[in-house]
Parts: structure tokens; sequence; C-alpha cells
């Protein structure tokens, strides 16, 4: 049977979800900017499935704006405030381990709009330092952007303690999370993150691909980066995609009771994981950070490139990445930047567990790995 | 760690011998709002309200949000629970400022001693605890006028308190004190800051608001619903009753002078909340008006409507600009949802030239041309009753 270890990548979509979708596209399939009936139900379902988010990053539905993804959402958080507040400011912070839909907007900007852009390094089991962020942030700092959960390896970054600092020594200042691997996974509410901005992803958690949402604090102007109907308060015309986000909505509202039952479980199944990985002597843990959620785990085995590993596992019917499933067959940028050597690097092989991965998958996981390594040619 | 919340009495404080009345009320009030986000006990010493928490895993930032929004008190905030012991207070007071701590770089200490029994005075225990936070956060300076961090110990007559700063609480006497009253809600800015400042001088509201469909629509409707949804964390529970007003404003439209239309439908509007409000033992109406404003909200015309009224009817932003009020909107986020763009029934049939100094007697000639009490019957009977719940 299938072993699928990518839920980083994405997850498989939930019963509500998928029921939701159905429901949107056979049943209230209004436009809901329309004006009669038919519409108002749509836009109702919108409004239901804004505030189950809501409700999850304890917040204001009115603050929620949804998009086709957290990709969308960074890229008109990033341009999108940085055009409001950038016209004087030209200085953004930002960590090294971004994801590409952080990082690459940010380049955009350093390099076409003459911004200044400092990228803070992690340390060598991947979090970032509180002060080497804080340091950085000055009066001419328009945007700070830092990621609550790393993709990659799990570590889950001290965006609190950061952004409050930032807040309370320069109000006027963005401060921008990407928070899509820590939603639904790890606690969170939008308050204590000191966060302006906070973005979060559906796929990633038991709904749909192609719908994203993000947190706008109140009073926050966050300039569009698609125009034309007006919807989502201006932020994201385009009708909206009202089945993915009623599914959104309903995969959140039946999975978030759960969290913290699905948490003690992905701690369970990890540690139980580590514990196997540490008999075998040619893995290396690449994800050693003290604060790390359980549901990622990142390591590499001696010799062998992750692409091999990973096509090896794959016909044992083991499903796992190789970095992040976002940026195939490149360099990983976070583990480069946590300075790991690029011999572990390259053959770093990446876990994500799920809500019914068992003790058994773990089983079969390691079981293949110590297969491929026995008849696996290696590198020197 | 123990903590709690401490609600500081306001106005309420000064009551006399009912005082317990409106302490009981506050408490009541209170209790609806956080029962929500689990257990709490309540209990009231020296113009101080208690609520303690009775299981761990209460959100106690989500309790404070709630009850900064319930009238009655001053100011309130969450505080650590401390035995009435000088170094237990000092070792438990720097554990509980180091989140806050580490992000100052000023401090204060403030102490405040009710229990005369303690055997430092409040000057000592400024001065020692001051000294023990800046040996356990050397980054930090002491700064009298201006500190980023203050901390704040209270020696009560049952425990120590220590906390970081006390938040400002809703103000006011608690709602359901002051008798009852429905408030007119119209959709616009100005209602639902009416109904947040009566429901601060202690009213219990009840709403109600007039639909004409096809001139108006659902979105309408229920535009004022998510009105009432912002209003509740502030008045409790809303009974909102939703009038079918078609009828009527097709019978003014055809029988009745065209300049005189919106005074004559303000007028018809005061008689069927008021008989809506007598019949539920309701003491008084609430109206967003403001002198001026609009042509129906004239000195005359506000004579002329006043004229239809048998209760007082309270107006409390009578004198304020719109800036003001808009103020308030925001303060109780209101304002996002009155501004958006639906047809309301006030807007329906508006004459091109409303008569801006109408003169009671015609107003009254022409209400009187037409036999209204059938329809305004009708409308009360067919009203429809939704409690809004918080």
């Amino acid at each position: 049977m299938a072993v699928y270890l990518d839920n980083a990548a994405t997850t498989r979509p939930c019963e509500p979800a998928v029921s939701a979708v159905f429901q949107n596209m056979v049943e209230d399939y209004g436009n809901p900017s329309s004006l009669h009936a038919v519409g108002l139900k749509a836009e109702q379902n919108i409004t239901e499935a804004r505030k189950a988010i809501a409700a999850a990053l304890v917040c204001d539905p009115q603050c929620v704006t949804f998009t086709s993804g957290a990709t969308e959402c960074n890229n008109t958080a990033i341009f999108g405030a940085a055009k409001n507040y950038g016209k004087r400011k030209k200085k953004i912070v930002v960590s090294a381990i971004e994801h590409p839909s952080v990082a690459e907007p940010i380049k955009y900007l350093e390099e076409k709009e003459g911004f200044e852009v400092v990228r803070i390094k992690p340390s060598r089991n991947g979090e970032i330092a509180v002060e080497d962020f804080i340091d950085a942030v000055d009066d001419n700092t328009c945007l700070v952007s830092c990621m609550l959960v790393n993709n990659e390896t799990g570590s889950i970054q001290p965006v609190r303690k950061i952004f409050s600092y930032v807040k309370r020594n320069f109000p006027e200042c963005i401060t921008h999370c990407d928070a899509v691997q820590g939603f639904m996974k790890i606690p969170m509410k939008s308050a204590e993150l000191f966060a302006d901005i906070i973005v979060v992803s559906g796929h990633k958690v038991h709904a749909v691909k192609g719908v994203g949402a993000m947190y706008i604090r109140k009073g926050i102007r966050v300039a569009p980066l698609i125009m034309g109907g007006g919807q989502e308060k201006n932020l994201r015309s385009g009708t909206e995609s009202v089945p993915l986000i009623a599914g959104f909505g309903a995969a959140v509202r039946a999975l978030m009771p759960t969290m913290s039952v699905a948490h003690s479980n992905a701690e369970e199944i990890s540690e139980y994981l580590l514990k196997k990985l540490a008999k075998l002597e040619y893995i290396t843990v690449n994800s050693t950070a003290e604060n790390k959620s359980p549901y990622i785990t990142n390591f590499s085995v001696k010799g062998i490139r992750s692409e091999i590993m990973l096509h090896f596992l794959e016909s044992k019917e083991v499903y796992v990445s190789s970095g992040s499933a976002c940026s195939k067959g490149a360099h990983s940028s976070v583990l480069t930047a946590m300075g790991i050597p690029d011999k572990l690097a390259d053959s770093a092989i990446r876990v994500s567990i799920g809500r019914t991965t068992t003790k058994g998958e773990i089983d079969v996981l390691v079981n293949a790995i110590q297969e491929g390594y026995q008849t696996l040619a290696k590198t020197k | 760690m123990k903590e709690l919340i401490i609600f500081k009495e306001g106005e309420i404080a000064l009551k006399g011998l009912n005082k317990r009345t409106f302490e009981d009320a506050f408490i009541r009030n209170l209790k609806h709002r956080l029962n929500k986000l689990g257990k709490f006990e309540y209990t009231k010493a020296q113009s101080t309200i208690y609520a303690i928490p009775q299981s761990e895993d209460i959100d106690l930032d989500e309790a404070v949000e709630l009850g900064s929004k319930v009238f009655g008190a001053a100011a309130l905030c969450r505080a650590l629970v401390v035995e009435k012991d000088f170094d237990a207070i000092c070792k438990e007071a720097i554990a509980y400022i180091e989140e806050t701590a580490m992000m100052s770089r000023t401090f204060k200490v403030e102490a405040k001693r009710s229990d005369k029994k303690f055997p430092m005075k409040s000057p000592e225990i400024c001065m020692e605890l001051g000294g023990k936070i800046l040996e356990a956060y050397p980054h930090l300076t002491v700064d009298v006028k201006n500190p980023q961090m203050v901390v704040t110990v209270e020696i009560r007559d049952t425990a120590a308190y220590v906390h970081a700063g006390n938040l400002p609480g809703a103000g006011g006497i608690p709602v359901g004190t002051s008798g009852s009253a429905m408030l007119l809600l119209s959709g616009g800015i100005d209602s639902p800051v009416a109904a947040y400042m009566m429901a601060k001088r202690g009213i219990k509201l009840s709403a109600i608001h007039y639909v004409s469909p096809p001139y108006t629509s659902e979105r309408a409707r229920l535009k004022v619903e998510r009105l009432c949804e912002k209003l509740t964390p502030y008045c409790g529970d809303v009974a909102f009753y939703c009038v079918p007003f078609t009828k009527i404003q097709e019978a003014l439209r055809d029988n009745c002078p065209e300049e005189l239309f919106t005074i004559l439908m303000r007028r018809l509007m005061m008689e069927i909340a008021q008989r809506i409000a007598e019949e539920k033992d309701m003491q008084a109406l609430i109206t967003g008006e403001s002198v001026g404003q609009v042509a129906s909200q004239t000195m005359g015309a506000i004579v002329c409507t006043d004229a239809a009224c048998r209760m007082p009817v309270f107006r409390p932003v009578i004198g304020m600009d719109k800036t003001e009020i808009v103020e308030i909107a925001r303060k109780i986020d209101t304002f996002d949802i009155s501004i958006e763009p639906y047809e309301d029934c006030c807007t329906v049939f508006t004459p091109k030239h409303p008569k801006t100094k109408p003169v009671l007697a015609d107003v009254e000639a022409a209400q009187n041309a037409f036999d209204f009490e059938p329809l305004i019957a009708e409308a009360v009977a067919e009203t429809e009753l939704k409690v809004i719940k918080l």
C-alpha cells in the first residue's frame, strides 16, 4: 500500500472539503456579486468560510482575504505593502530561508525597484536568532518578513519575539508572516504573532489546491496586484472561486477542533521516526531545531543523492520529497543558508507526515531506506 | 502560576446602597460574555471584581478582549496572584514579566498597598522590587516619567497581584441597570453609534428595522443583522424586530404630498416602533438623529417627528458632527459594515425637494388625509423577531 509522506507539499482533501466543493459547483453555483438570491447564497457560503478561517486565526472575519493560493497572497502582501509603505523607506529585512513565493518578490524589489534587502541567516539548526533580525531593522525599514515554520526543516521561527520588537520600536514597519506550514498544525493567533499580514494555504490543510487566504490587520493598506470588479474589498478582483473557498472553510471547520490531538500524534510519530533513524549511522538529521514542528523531518543519507533515493523509495510506493516540492531538482537554499555542507544538502530527504500517518508506515519507510542504502551505488 | 483578570469598577464604585445591584449586573453581563471561553469564578472586593479562570486552558487574552467591552469597568488587566510575602512577590514577578521585560528598555514599578498590615510601605516595595528587576534584567533602566513597561504590585486583603499595566475598560454602567429601549436601526453609520452610547448608560437594547422588498434587498437586511452582531459584545443579545414596510411606503407615495414623504414616513416608523416597544414594556426609543445632518433631521423636521411620539426619544448623537460619530463607529467596528452600499428603506422614494421647515399642522393634516391605521396594524402584526446572540 502506498505510503504518502509528502504532506508538506500537499495533503489529501478531506471529505467535508470535497463535499463543500461539490455542493458549491452543482447547487450553490451563483456569482457572489449577483444581486439575486442565488448570488446571495454564494456570498453567504464565502462568508461562512471566512468566519471559519478567522476563527482558526483568532481574528475578525473582515481581516481575511481569499486569493488563488499562498503564492498570490505573498506576492500581494509584499508588492502591495512595498507600494504603499516603501516610497520613502527603502529597506526590507527578511529571513534567508523563505519560500520562493516570498524570496522572489523581494529579490525583484531589490533588483528592479532599488530596495535594500537584508537577509538574516539561520544558525546551523535552522533557527533565526532574534537579535540578528532586530539588529538589522531600523527607521528606514518598510517591511520585515519571517516565516513561521520552515517548509524544509520544520524549524519554528521566533516570529512573535521578532515582530513584537519591530512593532514596539517601529510601529509603521509592516510585519509579514508566511504561516503556510504552521497553520492548523501549531497553535497560532494573529494577535500573538504581532504580524500585520499572515498568509495561509488551503491545500496544505486538507482543502483543495487553488485557494489561499491572508489575514491583514485592520488599518494596514495593501495595494492590489489585480484590478477589476473590486471583489474581496478591492484587494483581489475576479469572481471568487466559491467552491474552493467553501472547501477551504469546510476543511478548517472540520479539522480545527482536533488540531492538538493531531499535533501530539505527530509528535509521537516523529519521535518514533527519529529513534529509528538514530540507529542508522549513515543518516544525518538536518532538522535539529530546538523549536520544531513535528510534521516535518529532514535528513541526509550519506553518499546517495536525494533524487536517487526519492525514486528508489517511489519504486516501493513510499513518497517523500527532496527539500521542497516547489523547487524541483534545485539546490536547497534553506539547507545552504543553514551552513549545511553541499554533500549533505545534496542527499537531503524531507519526510512530512500527515494526520493519518502510522508507525507502520514509518517502518515501511525506514526499511526501504535501509534497502536503498545497501543496493544503490554511492557517490564518493 | 495562577492568573486572573481584575476589573476596576468605574462609576459604579460611587453608587450608594444599591451598588450591589450594579456589581451583580456587571458580573452577570461579564459571565455571559466569558462563558464561551470556559468557566470562571467571580468575586468582588474593594470596588474590584475578579474573574478567576477555573481551568488552565482558558484563553485569558481573549477574555481580556471580551471583558474590555463590558460596560461598568474603568480598567482591567490580567494579573498574577502571589501570596503576600515580599520574597515570593519578587521571585514570581520577575519570572512573570520576562517577555515584556525582554521587549522593553525602560520601566518603573508602582505599588498600591490597600492592606495596611503588610509590613512594607508602597515606596519601599517600589524601590526593593525595582532593584531586583534591574538585577534580573540588566538591560533595563528606570524611567519614572515615560516607561515602556510599568510593573504594578497591589497588596490587597486576600492576596498580592502583579501585572504589567492596566488597559482601559469600557466605562459606563452595566447594561440592564437602566431599563430597556427600542433602537431604530437603519443600517447607516449613526444608529449603531447611538446604540453603543445608550448601552453604555446601562440601557438594555432591542432594535427595529424596516424593510421594503422589492425596493430593498435581502442583503440590506442581512447587513443590519451584522450590525447587530457587532453591537452584541457591548450590548449583549439584541432582540431584532424586522418590520415589512412596503405597503406603507407605497400608500405614502400615492396619497401624500411628495415633499412631506420622509417626515410622514418617519412619523409612521416611530408609531410602529412605540407600539412594539409598549407591548414589550420598553420605556423609550433611541435614534441616531443629529440636528441638521439631512433634511429629515432639521430642527423643524425633528419637532414634527417627535410630535408623533408618546415615549421619550433618546438621541445621543444629536449634537455630534459626522466626524465625531465616525470615530466611534470605527472604534466599535460598525463603520465598515455601515458604509456597504445597499439601498435601504429611508432612501426609497426620497423626494427631490424635501421640506426642511415643515409645519406640524400641515404634516398632521397630510397624515390624516389617509387612514394608515390598518396598514400600521398589519405591519406590526407581521413583524418578525430574531434574537441576535453574542
